[in-house]
């Protein structure tokens, strides 16, 4: 199948419009020694065979493990009404909103996005969205280096290892210094910050909830951070912010995130959905596409791609960002997503999160062997030390049909005993406690 | 059309969520807590669905409307890889599964599709090896330019400048300054080609690269290719192809024969993902054999028991540009296209694409200047600065078409063009639309001489107006409500 309309005749009126006698003729300007020296692709195949195909080797993936896997990308319930209106090819099938006169539908969709991430984040301004959350760091960090003219940038060991190693592998040629800081009893510890901070630094950056789970308010750590004039930077993870001290309240300048929590399936890592916001003041230093309302002719409302002369079409190599596109179909799942479960919903559902791994708490610890981790308070997510090697444990609980956390061992030194669960709204009472029956016999096995 | 926020009704709700069926505990201390809710509406389902639905009707669309936007090959997106994305082995798999103890054995479905994909990439360029991470085409533009930088700093040598056409996307400028290169701008010469005497006096041992599209953004196959890669090489830089284009030569001819070096493609332009209205997109990397250790990690590699794993064991790989595997939904989609369309299939689909391209590109060029004025590839560029004397902008033409019902080509870039139109009609348009649209070209040409504000004051059929975009630009209000 190749999806393409035209009959031999119509192919042969175009040919004749053109003044040319074959389609080859059309390629002559390819010299015959450039000609490609193999193109072994396969023949075409049936839609039907394709599906057919795809659909086995689906089934070769695990899907069926009963999730408590986080680190940053959760297994959230995603309503109908998402996928199906993000299904709506008037959306899917259009591109960048270039012509604001056939996009106003595009063009208010972000708008409303860039509300909604104002409104979860405390923050004055958003933008159209980023690729990732740890891309969106990238460049909150860059904001950063180019309002401070500064080159040394804090950042926090809570902050996910992928995140830190890719802040890490895009400044590697440009002479950026990153200074990590320690966690001390879950928390970022302060001390060693201060240390660090001074006058070339450009900014701190921390996430909350960290790594291990565990939330923070760093209203204190800001105030320093400012007094050096360098800027705070914060990771989050959205749906906590439906109780969680907000960003913008703490303080911080720039805050940016992974969306995937906003109703967007975890597709083995994308696409998903890099959001950013930052103070007014920052806003022509924000990377990437910006809507703004203003009205037409006839004074009406409408919506426009907006502050563009920050942008590589126009700017080029003196760009803010080489960003072009952005993750606007995530962008939109996020805004229906926050739009059906609503100013009230969205508590509920942090809240949900928070009590089910509270409770998910209590039931581990009456595991033989396993604590809990308490010394900070934490949202979904938290780390239990078991008393064997936690890669060894996981391995024997998936064979008990439980993805049952992620071994910490793999990113931090030392913590080959420890493993990060999370519990989301998905998981029931019922689940929670089979997980802690399961492990126990995985443990004593 | 009002927003979400301002349909929000108190106590109004859109989705139930089960009730709490563990022992509750105290909530946090006050001090992690937000001090109230976040602003989100309060709406119910039918005002979400009946919004977003009337929302998305706004929108031209390929779906609904022709769209012709040069450089960004709006083509038909077939309806059977949103269904093989939306399989729920594919879409509930959690990315971190592979780093559980034996978890590459629980993701042998989806690493086989990268391992497959990446060989299928490789042979239609003609390069050694890709990395399905980069996010979108800039991000593989920046990967690309990361590549380089280690690559030459492998071999202990300092280079310190990028050579870029002036006909080229803003992109590769962008992303070689944000690597930390310095950019040295090529002019374009009266045919429109790359100016290769300024090219050779620019090229130096201080050059690490040659970005260049082909076919080129004013929609030409420079048939020099070949010495300006072979140059380039002799100076030791390296050559990278801007795969924008790729969809004009699929089968024709493959940048790996050309001389490329590094090679990025936008799976959503030549292999018909959708483009989501600006994303997601998907930026797969390809290298020369000399530059596949800078890849990326992870790498999918392939078993000798025919099992496939993730190896993040490569000491000079650039390290992670991505979380995980690059956007797997969009990569899977194309993966797909690939399968149905097949060998002949491309070939076709470069074929029909420069075909239709200069059907538009005959049937225009006495009504509007064509740039240079030969056979194009896939997208034919224009001027309409044969209206200027009417007070006609290629701007007001755009506008007009929006009237027509149908979407304006890319205007205003390349910028070495003065009121350029970019026209890519794509492999998968009828003669009819392709008639209809030139047809009215052809009305608003005349229409400039008899009745230009027709045209000026276009659209006039749509629900807004042109808009203020300077208002928009001054005073920024960027959500609501505005502060």
């Amino acid at each position: 199948m190749n999806y393409i309309p035209h009959t031999k005749q119509e192919e042969n009126q175009m040919l004749s419009a053109i003044g040319v006698s074959s389609i080859d003729d059309l390629f002559s300007c390819i010299p015959h020694q450039l000609r490609p020296k193999s193109f072994n692709i396969p023949s075409g195949k049936s839609e039907f065979e394709v599906l057919e195909y795809l659909k086995n080797l689906s089934q070769k993936n695990a899907t069926h493990l009963l999730d408590f896997v986080g680190g940053g990308f959760y297994d959230h319930y995603i309503p109908a009404a998402v996928d199906v209106l993000a299904g709506r090819s008037e959306f899917y099938t259009a591109y960048t909103p270039y012509q604001p006169e056939c996009a106003q539908g595009w063009l208010q969709a972000i708008y409303e996005y860039q509300t909604v991430i104002c409104a979860l984040t405390g923050l004055d301004v958003s933008n159209a969205s980023l690729y990732d959350g740890g891309t969106a760091l990238y460049e909150a960090a860059m904001m950063a280096v180019r309002i401070t003219g500064r080159k040394k940038i804090i950042v926090d060991s809570g902050v996910s290892l992928i995140y830190r190693t890719m802040l890490y592998a895009y400044t590697s040629n440009l002479s950026i210094e990153f200074v990590e800081t320690p966690v001390a009893h879950g928390q970022s510890c302060r001390e060693d910050i201060y240390k660090q901070l001074n006058d070339q630094t450009a900014a701190v950056i921390v996430q909350n909830p960290n790594f291990f789970g565990a939330v923070d308010d760093f209203s204190d750590i800001i105030q320093r951070v400012h007094h050096c004039g360098a800027l705070a930077i914060a990771s989050v993870y959205p749906v906590s912010l439906g109780i969680l001290k907000s960003p913008g309240e703490m303080g911080f300048d720039i805050a940016t995130g992974e969306g995937q929590s906003l109703g967007i399936p975890l597709s083995f890592g994308g696409p998903y959905l890099g959001f950013i916001a930052v103070k007014k003041e920052y806003l022509r230093q924000m990377p990437g596409r910006i809507v703004g309302a203003t009205v037409d002719k006839d004074n009406q409302r409408g919506f426009v791609l907006t502050l563009q002369a920050r942008e590589q079409h126009i700017r080029r190599e003196r760009a803010t960002s080489n960003i072009c596109s952005n993750e606007a179909l995530c962008a939109l799942r996020a805004l229906i997503y926050t739009s059906l479960l609503g100013k009230n919903g969205f508590v509920e559902l942090a809240n949900l999160n928070y009590q089910k791994a509270e409770f998910a708490k209590v039931v581990l610890e009456k595991v033989k062997g396993v604590t809990v981790k308490r010394s900070a308070p934490t949202f979904n997510e938290f780390t239990v030390c078991l008393p064997k090697n936690a890669d060894e444990v996981v391995g024997k609980m998936i064979d008990k049909g439980f993805a049952c956390g992620f071994p910490l061992g793999r990113f931090y030194k030392g913590m080959d005993n420890y493993l990060l669960v999370a519990v989301t709204e998905k998981r029931t009472k019922e689940e929670v406690v089979h997980f802690a029956n399961s492990l126990e016999a995985s443990l004593c096995s | 059309m009002q927003l979400i926020f301002e349909k929000s009704r108190i106590g109004r709700k859109g989705f139930a969520l089960p009730e709490i069926d563990v022992p509750q505990v105290p909530d946090l201390a006050k001090n992690y807590c937000r001090n109230q809710p976040a602003q989100l509406p309060e709406v119910s389902e039918l005002d979400v669905v009946r919004h977003f639905s009337n929302l998305s009707r706004l929108n031209y669309s390929v779906d609904t409307n022709f769209y012709p936007l040069g450089s960004c090959t709006m083509k038909y997106n077939p309806k059977f890889t949103e269904k093989i994305a939306a399989l729920p082995g594919f879409s509930d798999l959690h990315p971190l599964l592979p780093q559980l103890s034996g978890g590459g054995m629980l993701a042998q479905g989806s690493l086989e599709v990268l391992y497959n994909m990446e060989k299928l990439l490789s042979e239609i360029t003609g390069m050694s090896a890709f990395t399905m991470q980069p996010l979108a085409g800039a991000h593989g533009e920046l990967t690309g330019v990361m590549l380089i930088a280690a690559y030459h700093k492998d071999r202990g040598e300092v280079r310190k400048h990028i050579i870029i056409p002036d006909s080229s996307h803003g992109t590769n400028p962008a992303s070689a300054a944000i690597a930390g290169y310095e950019v040295k701008v090529i002019p374009t010469d009266k045919d429109g080609f790359l100016d290769l005497q300024f090219f050779k006096k620019t090229l130096s041992k201080e050059t690490a690269a040659v970005m260049l599209t082909c076919p080129d953004t004013l929609g030409f196959f420079n048939p020099k290719i070949k010495e300006i890669t072979d140059l380039a090489h002799s100076a030791g830089a390296l050559m990278y192809y801007d795969g924008a284009n790729l969809n004009a030569i699929m089968g024709k001819c493959r940048p790996g024969d050309l001389g490329f070096d590094v090679v990025h493609l936008n799976l959503h332009k030549t292999f018909a993902t959708p483009h989501g209205g600006g994303g997601p997109g998907a930026g797969p990397v390809g290298v020369c054999e000399k530059l596949v250790d800078f890849l990326p990690i992870s790498r999918v590699v392939r078993r000798s028991d025919g099992t496939f794993a993730l190896d993040y064991h490569k000491h000079k790989s650039i390290g992670y540009i991505a979380p995980f595997y690059g956007n797997f939904g969009v990569i899977l989609k194309a993966y797909a296209y690939i399968l149905a369309l097949g060998k002949s299939g491309l070939i076709s689909a470069a074929e029909n694409a420069v075909l239709s391209a200069n059907y538009c590109l005959a049937r225009l060029k006495d009504y509007y200047a064509a740039a240079y004025g030969k056979t194009c590839m896939h997208e034919c560029v224009l001027s309409a600065a044969n209206l200027l004397e009417y007070g006609v902008h290629a701007l007001d033409i755009a506008k007009y078409l929006i009237d027509q019902g149908f979407h304006p080509p890319t205007i205003y870039f390349p910028l070495i063009v003065k009121e350029a139109m970019m026209i890519e009609p794509t492999e998968t348009e009828s003669k009819e639309t392709l008639d209809a649209f030139i047809e009215v070209m052809i009305q608003a040409a005349k229409l400039a001489k008899t009745d230009p504000d027709r045209l000026r004051l276009a659209p006039i059929s749509m629900p807004i107006k042109r808009l203020d975009e300077t208002k928009a630009a001054r005073e920024p209000n960027l959500r609501w409500p505005a502060h």
